[in-house]
Parts: C-alpha cells; sequence; structure tokens
C-alpha cells in the first residue's frame, strides 16, 4: 500500500528527521492561508505516483497569491492517471546539497538494504546505472538492526565531507528504525538536503507499507491511499476475492495465481481477449459461485472459461460452486472447462451429470473453444 | 529443496483442519511424519500421531529432519524460530501473507543455523514415489509419475499442471519444488535450479516463472554454464503493469519485473520459453530426443 508525501512524511518526523514545515490544502484558499502563515513556499501535488515534478505537478511560489496561481493550476491536473485533490504547500529550504536515503526489502540478500548516495535529486535507478560509486548499499541483519559504526565508516569512503558523516548516519538509522516500526516495503527520501546552515531536511518522502502487514498496522493503513478499483474490483475484494478487470470477452475463473495468470496469457496468445482476471485458488476456492456470479455481472463477457488444476484448492469443491452458481443464474453463455489435480474424478462426474458437459483434456483445447465463442 | 522419503517430518499446526486434511495425505502417501505440534494441545494423538507442545519438544523425542508449517501467518515467525531452534534443517512455510519483515527475520535466524527454507506462500515439493511435503496432489499418478525431469516453480497450481504436461509427454518427475509466490522467498529459482542440477536422478528441468521480481534473470545466469536442457514458462506475458497478479511477488513497476526481460535472460542462457504450458512436452522432447 503505497502513502503519499504528505502521509508518510509524518512517519520521518516522529523519527526523530526533519520535515519542512507544512500543511495540505485541497482548494486555492486553503493554500493561500498556508502560504501566509509560512511564507515563501513549495506547492506540491498529492498522488500516489511519481514524476510529480516533470509533470509540473510541484511549483514555487514566494508569496501567498502566487501559492494560491500555483495550487489552482495544480488541482486541475492529472498526474500519472491520478486526478489532483490536494496539495501540500510547504516552507522552502535553502538548498547546498542533495543526498537519496532509502530502506528497503530486498530479495536478493533477503533482508533489509540500507541505500545512501551523496548524488541525490536523481532516481535510483539512474543513479546506480550512471554513478555506482556513490552509492552506499548495505544489506543489514534484522535480528541485530544496522551497527552506526559500519554505516559510519561506509559513509567515509562516499565522497562526504567528514563533517557530514555523523549526521547522515544518525539519519540513516533513524530512518531504518521508522522503516522497522511501519513495516515498510520501501522507505524512501529523495532529496535528503544539506541546508544552508547545515541541516539535514527530508524534502520528499515515499512509503510502501508491506500488503501482509496491514492487519497489524491497521490504523497507519487508514491513512495509506487506497487502490483506485472499478466497481466490479470493489465488489470482488469485498467478497475476499482477486479480481482484476480487463477490457476483453472471454470471462476467466481459474485457481491460483500462476495458473489464472496462464490462462490469461492462453487466451491472448490463441487471438482472444481476457474480460478479468479472477483466482480462486489457496483459501478462496470455496468461494466459486459468488466468483463466477462475479465473472458474469461484466456485460462484456461472450465466452467462459473455467480452469482448474487443483493442489490445496480442491476441484470437486470449486466446480460444485460453479454449477451452484449457473443453477442459479442460467447465464445463456457457451462455457469450457478444463479439471485436473486434487478431487477431479468427483468433478468431473458432476460436470457430466449437471451440464451434460465433458471438460477437455488440454488446457490449450478449452482456450481455443472459448477464444472462437467470444468472437 | 528437494524432499527425500527418508526424512523424518514434524508438522506444525497438525490438528487444524488443513493440517489434519494433508498430514493424513502424506502419511498415506510414505512421508515419514513423525510427530505434530500445536502448543494448547500438547500430549495428545492426531492422525495417529504425538503432538508436542513444541518443535523443541519435538525434537528430543526423535530426530527430526523437516518441518512443515500449517501455521496462521501471525504465528509463522514464532513457529519458524522454534523449528530452527530445534535443530531442524528443512521449513516448508505454506502460509500466505506472511509480514515480509517476519519472513527476512525467520531467513536471518535459519541462514545462521544452517537451516533452508521453502516458501513462504509455496504449496510445498513433491519427490514422485518417494514422499510430499505441503498440499500438492501428489498420490494422482496421471500428475506425479516418477521419473527425471525436475520443475521448479514459483506457483502450486501451474506447478501442478505443468507435472501433468510433463508426466502427458511419456516423461516422469524426479522432484518438485514448489518456491513460494512471494516477493522474498527462502529458496529462489536460483536455488533450487542449483540442487536441481546437482541431483544425479534429474536429467532436464523445467522453470515455471511468473512476472515480478529478478529470479528468473538470476537463474538464467547460472542456467548459461549448465549441461541439463532447460525448459521454461513465465506466466504474466498478459498481465497490466502494476497490477499484483494474485502472488505478492507478481507484479511490473515500471520496467522491473517484465515478462519480456526474463524471458530474454533465458533464452540467451540456452533455455528453451514456451508460450503456454502445452509447449513444455514438445520442447522437453526436442532437447531430450
Amino acid at each position: 500500500m503505497n502513502f503519499e508525501e504528505h502521509a508518510a512524511k509524518p512517519l520521518l518526523a516522529a523519527a526523530g528527521i526533519a520535515t519542512p514545515p507544512g500543511e495540505v490544502a485541497a482548494n486555492v484558499q486553503e493554500a493561500e492561508a498556508i502560504a501566509g502563515r509560512i511564507g515563501a513556499c513549495v506547492v506540491k501535488a498529492q498522488v500516489p505516483s511519481g514524476k510529480r515534478g516533470k509533470a509540473g505537478g510541484i511549483k514555487l511560489a514566494g508569496t501567498s497569491a502566487e501559492a494560491g496561481v500555483a495550487a489552482a493550476e495544480i488541482l486541475a491536473m492529472e498526474i500519472g492517471g491520478h486526478k489532483v485533490t490536494r496539495v501540500l504547500v510547504e516552507a522552502q529550504v535553502p538548498i547546498a546539497a542533495e543526498y537519496y536515503a532509502a530502506v528497503l526489502n530486498d530479495p536478493e540478500t533477503k533482508g533489509p538494504l540500507i541505500l545512501f548516495s551523496a548524488a541525490g535529486g536523481m532516481e535510483i535507478e539512474e543513479l546506480a546505472a550512471t554513478r555506482p560509486e556513490t552509492l552506499l548499499r548495505l544489506p543489514v541483519d534484522i535480528r541485530h538492526g544496522p551497527a552506526r559504526e559500519e554505516i559510519e565508516r561506509r559513509l567515509a569512503g562516499l565522497g562526504l565531507a567528514t563533517e557530514q558523516v555523523p549526521a547522515v548516519a544518525e539519519v540513516l538509522v533513524k530512518l531504518y528504525a521508522a522503516y522497522r516500526e511501519h513495516d515498510a516495503e520501501l522507505l524512501e527520501i529523495n532529496p535528503l538536503v544539506l541546508t544552508g546552515d547545515g541541516r539535514l531536511v527530508a524534502l520528499d518522502c515515499k512509503f510502501t507499507l508491506d500488503d501482509s502487514a496491514v492487519p497489524r498496522r491497521a490504523e497507519l493503513a487508514e491513512r495509506g491511499t487506497p487502490e483506485a478499483l472499478t466497481g466490479l474490483e470493489a465488489e470482488g475484494r469485498a467478497l475476499g476475492l482477486r479480481y482484476i478487470e480487463l477490457d476483453g470477452s472471454v470471462g476467466v475463473l481459474a485457481n491460483g495465481a500462476g495458473l489464472t495468470m496462464t490462462t490469461i496469457d492462453a487466451v491472448r496468445h490463441y487471438g482472444g481477449e481476457p474480460a478479468n482476471f479472477l483466482e480462486i485458488g489457496g483459501n478462496a476456492y470455496v468461494k466459486a459461485t459468488p466468483a463466477l456470479k462475479l465473472v458474469l455481472s461484466n456485460p462484456k463477457v461472450k465466452s467462459l472459461l473455467v480452469n482448474f488444476c487443483g493442489a490445496v484448492a480442491r476441484t470437486e469443491v470449486m466446480t460444485e460452486g460453479v454449477l451452484e452458481a449457473w443453477d442459479q443464474l442460467k447465464p445463456d453463455l457457451p462455457v469450457f472447462f478444463s479439471i485436473h489435480g486434487t478431487g477431479e474424478k468427483e468433478a468431473i462426474a458432476m460436470l457430466r451429470a449437471r451440464l451434460g458437459l465433458e471438460p477437455f483434456e488440454f488446457m490449450d483445447d478449452a482456450v481455443k473453444a472459448a477464444v472462437e465463442a467470444a468472437r | 529443496m528437494i524432499v527425500r522419503g527418508h526424512e523424518t517430518l514434524l508438522v506444525q499446526g497438525i490438528t487444524g483442519r488443513q493440517g489434519s486434511f494433508w498430514t493424513e495425505r502424506m502419511q498415506a502417501y510414505g512421508t515419514k511424519v513423525v510427530g505434530g505440534v500445536n502448543p494448547k494441545k500438547a500430549g495428545i494423538e492426531h492422525c495417529g500421531l504425538p503432538v508436542y507442545g513444541s518443535a523443541v519438544e519435538a525434537a528430543q523425542a526423535g530426530r527430526i529432519d523437516a518441518s512443515v508449517l500449517f501455521i496462521p501467518p501471525p504465528g509463522v515467525k514464532g513457529a519458524a524460530l522454534d523449528a530452527i531452534e530445534a535443530g531442524i534443517k528443512k521449513l516448508v512455510i505454506l502460509t500466505e501473507h506472511v509480514p515480509v519483515q517476519d519472513v527476512m527475520f525467520l531467513l536471518a535466524a535459519a541462514t545462521e543455523a544452517g537451516a533452508r527454507v521453502l516458501g513462504p506462500n509455496t504449496a510445498g515439493a513433491v519427490t514422485p514415489g518417494e514422499c510430499f511435503v505441503g498440499f500438492m496432489p501428489a498420490f494422482n499418478a496421471r500428475i506425479f509419475r516418477p521419473g527425471r525431469v525436475g520443475v521448479v516453480s514459483r506457483s502450486g497450481s501451474l506447478g501442478t499442471l505443468v507435472c501433468l504436461d510433463v508426466v502427458r509427454a511419456g516423461y516422469g518427475v524426479s522432484a518438485f519444488v514448489g518456491i513460494g509466490g512471494d516477493p522474498i522467498l527462502g529458496t529462489t529459482t536460483l536455488e533450487a535450479l542449483r540442487e536441481l542440477d546437482a541431483d544425479p536422478n534429474t536429467d532436464a528441468v523445467v522453470i515455471v516463472g511468473e512476472i515480478g521480481g529478478a529470479m528468473e534473470e538470476a537463474a538464467a545466469d547460472y542456467a548459461k554454464d549448465m549441461d541439463k536442457p532447460i525448459v521454461a514458462f513465465i506466466a504474466g506475458a498478459a498481465a497490466p503493469p502494476g497490477k499484483r497478479m494474485g502472488h505478492a511477488g507478481a507484479i511490473v513497476l515500471g520496467d522491473k519485473g517484465t515478462f519480456a526481460a526474463k524471458r530474454d535472460a533465458l533464452e540467451a542462457a540456452g533455455a528453451t520459453v514456451v508460450a503456454t504450458p502445452t509447449e513444455i512436452a514438445p520442447a522437453l522432447k526436442a532437447k531430450m530426443g
């Protein structure tokens, strides 16, 4: 779950990392009032997307009136597909140097990774590619946390002014503590700036909360940006189903993330367009009835493809659920099955008895038939 | 992590619905299950096995080679640390939605203790004809006939279909290693591939990957120097970017984790990358004769 800048920065402030004074405004009047209180300011679009600067979503304002003009322009924008509804109005900070700092979950070392660069302001990928010598990559044993002495020693070799090393190490230790405390997947400050009077201030902050940690960070998660969902996707979410709406006409119901992705790929491979991603694997395999109703409530669906390969998900339970929904809705749609794995004998017998249908032995044949029928 | 028939297995969370159901199936298949754990039900017998208060306690009663966790997300870290403390060297974590920082914590402890972890969010591992650990339909002989093709898969359901395809083509499976769908895993594609490369019972490997992360790319780097033929299928070619496709790890972010990057890396390493699982069998035939 992503957090907008204004929702992420308080986590830094609480950890003892300085952020510029500022407030959120939803309209021109509010923006002007905040600027009136804090003076020369920056007006920043609040959207869960990068590249705000390039899109013109960050503007400097010297006066309250200028802040109003900037806010009016930014509030009329759409950035990365997100309509801007709020701006953050923050005090300007005199910049002497820009750094990059982050802590993230690293699949390669299978632990937290502290990243720091004395060349800030750039995207980290760009930094890693163009100026690797400025980049500190410090894997951390999560059981013990980072050792400040090691951070200081490693920072010393990066071309950072000697007098900056202890202060930067201090920020990294605090950043790591915030990362741990809030179950971050990523906590990033870009840029971390050195001010003219020698302070370190976080000008921007990106925070991604680990989705698997949401249950134990419920209060924090309320401040995150909810994922943009279509009506059907929201219905799926409410039912505890992973449903993603796509543009095509072949309705898809499968079990397990891998098999469902594969089914969609195969529909596309054979010249069709999938109408949705919907998997009922894992513990959701008992939800086949509501799942099928969801697929069929999309009016674009012209044929239905049911592809089960049961491991933990028992195919007889899923097939029973599909047949139950079929009985209730009696849809006028061609439907094609492929069923293998746990419970397949019972599932296939049920399909024959209740729909008079034979499943396809090969998944690809079921896919081709469903694609053909949707034309 | 290949599982072996001679290894003794502990089931943490044995008394739950899933734990009971799959323990019985593992026993019936030949897996040497020697006991279970439930701190609240220590001393009872379940599935004909002794139930202990902890893995440490279970290990005092006899040697345990591996443990499988049927444990809800909040309890996984504690249960895994218990197994590690008990000296168990193979852990299979089936649970989905374990907080990632908990995963990293238990993996650090496992590494220090010399223990290996499969998962989290895996359906487990099968060595046909010997044993299985987790919730795989190993007992379905149409899908898991013993043979000489090793399969490593991020997905349980798709991995099962791939084993079916391998067997339908007249081959058999030497070992199925389900590594899991999470972004941070105890056993990566590369680590499973290395083990299958070293396995004398395996002549060829099928890699079943997904979009997201860079595990397939890392495996491709190793595959360059392998003699055993490799066929790969990567799920998610048609997935919209920025969407998590059912697995926490299956997401394309910007230009990272794309289908094209994985396909290109594997093809450059000499692997055959097929467009649908059905094409795996002919590709194996072309490579193995």
